[in-house]
């Protein structure tokens, strides 16, 4: 009983904060002067934004040991801070954000901003605010470069497919909606993670690998021994995380977003991180933005 | 609470597995060890030579290294398949590496048993005519076992607190994966853990009890 009444009182405590965020950022949309909370305005000032990007995945955010991640939302981020602050030699400190401490990292200020391969759907957007998306993922399917066996997503039937951990990517192929999506009845190999799951896939104990095909990119360019399907079945809208209620810096990110795809620098990035990827379509114009709530 | 009951037929699912891995690597860590004992006292150099080496490099590598080893290393690139289904694979792959590393345990725990026997045992039993492997089955091993039944139980807890780490050769069934992914819809929650703690400590303790007690009645006195 004890355990409850302390519950309760956690989360009265959590919707009034909830509920005090909301109220603080909707004056900052308003009014807009100058030194509010608003992260647009704070780069302005300082010239500082603490990013927070994935550092395990290759093409996206990949930390090899440098100063600096690399890879496309890398690139992304740092356009999008030098738009923001409005200065070009803006500070970056970049911050590695794994996908369970994305949210607790924006409340609590650790990282500004962050470019994770980041999807929005309705149930993140209660704890965050996304700007963009900058880029639209689709679901796709990796398969061995000389495998003729599988063309299409619907061939997986009764094939050995990758779950990797902390991933539910899987689902999509063997459940029914509204988990899953294609409801087909393929054999689940299990590994630590997509980079596992790519070095099986050498192997022969694996057919086939299917996520973000922006994610399945980075590791067929990497060797050439992968083809991906481009048989997509999804959407998976990537966001920019800003702290909830920051819809000002929201209106700005988005801007910015447009501006990349305008002045040709999304297409140069595209190309630098995911041209050698066979099978792929690239955008060449910016995704519709949802909203800023 | 809310969160271990509706979620506890999903995490016992993968604590049977956990007792599935742990009743077949007992057993097959047992013969093992019994088998690199004997090789490791046996009057053979070469015998004696490749069984220590085997104790000395499995017994000083990583559980979660020889995991992986055993599934990316000899099954995907070298091709040793158990089954054509993923999971019973990963099973006896998980047996595999489990047992090969409990072995080496359970060899060592033998051999200072083995100690415990006077020379005179091993002198009066070739004195009677006795062979090595009879000398060895008939009158040395089974007093090295009465003497270590203690450390073997000590062994075999070990061993079945060791069965959470088969994720590490991919294996996605067990207690431990199961308590991750749902931490992924939950997030983080102190009932599972300590549930999952409990489930385990219902099967350890009653191990070494028992241990302890039949180490006491089996002992030999000298």
């Amino acid at each position: 009983m004890r355990v409850r009444r302390f519950s309760v009182v956690l989360a009265a405590a959590g919707a009034l904060t909830l509920g005090l965020t909301a109220c603080g950022g909707g004056d900052g949309g308003t009014t807009a002067k100058p030194g509010d909370s608003s992260l647009v305005s704070k780069a302005k000032n300082t010239k500082r934004v603490v990013i927070g990007t994935k550092w395990d995945q290759p093409g996206l955010g990949l930390n090899t040991g440098g100063s600096a991640p690399e890879g496309f939302d890398v690139d992304v981020a740092t356009y999008i801070a030098k738009e923001l602050a409005g200065d070009p030699n803006v500070q970056i400190e970049w911050k590695e954000t794994k996908s369970d401490n994305r949210e607790p990292f924006l409340e609590n200020g650790t990282v500004d901003i962050v470019f994770a391969s980041y999807s929005i759907t309705e149930e993140r957007k209660a704890k965050v605010t996304f700007g963009g998306p900058y880029i639209v993922a689709h679901q796709d399917t990796m398969v061995r470069a000389d495998d003729t066996g599988i063309a299409k997503a619907k061939d997986l039937a009764g094939k050995r497919i990758c779950q990797a951990s902390g991933s539910n990517s899987y689902k999509r192929i063997t459940d029914p909606p509204p988990d899953g999506e294609l409801d087909l009845d393929a054999k689940l190999v299990g590994a630590n993670s997509y980079s596992e799951c790519v070095q099986k896939l050498t192997g022969n104990n694996l057919d086939a690998v299917t996520t973000d095909d922006l994610i399945l990119a980075g590791f067929a360019g990497q060797s050439g021994k992968f083809k991906i399907l481009g048989d997509p079945f999804t959407d998976e809208k990537y966001g920019v995380g800003l702290k909830k209620g920051d819809t000002k810096t929201c209106e700005a990110v988005n801007a910015a977003i447009t501006k990349m795809y305008t002045d040709g620098t999304a297409k140069t990035l595209l190309d630098k991180w995911f041209g050698k990827a066979e099978g792929l379509t690239l955008p060449t114009e910016a995704p519709p933005a949802e909203g800023c709530a | 609470m809310d969160e271990l009951i509706e979620y506890g037929p999903y995490l016992w699912e993968g604590f049977q597995v956990n007792l599935g891995l742990s009743a077949v690597c007992a057993v097959l860590s047992l013969v093992l060890g019994t088998i690199l004992v004997s090789m490791r006292v046996s009057p053979t150099p070469v015998l004696r030579a490749a069984g220590t080496a085997y104790v000395n490099i499995v017994r000083n590598t990583p559980l979660t290294l020889i995991l992986a080893f055993s599934a990316l290393g000899l099954s995907d690139q070298i091709g040793l398949v158990f089954s054509e289904e993923p999971s019973t694979n990963g099973f006896w792959l998980v047996v595999m590496g489990l047992s090969a590393y409990t072995a080496c345990f359970v060899c060592e725990a033998l051999r200072s048993g083995i100690n415990t026997v006077p020379f005179g045992q091993a002198e009066a039993a070739r004195a009677i005519g006795l062979t090595f492997s009879q000398s060895l089955r008939m009158i040395i091993l089974p007093q090295a076992f009465r003497a270590v039944i203690s450390p073997l139980g000590s062994v075999m807890i070990a061993m079945i607190k060791n069965t959470t780490v088969a994720i590490a050769a991919g294996y996605l069934a067990d207690v431990a994966f199961k308590m991750k992914d749902t931490f992924d819809t939950t997030g983080v929650s102190i009932p599972i853990f300590i549930g999952i703690a409990l489930a385990f400590m219902a099967v350890i303790l009653p191990i070494g009890l028992f241990t302890g007690w039949l180490a006491k009645r089996l002992a030999v006195a000298r």
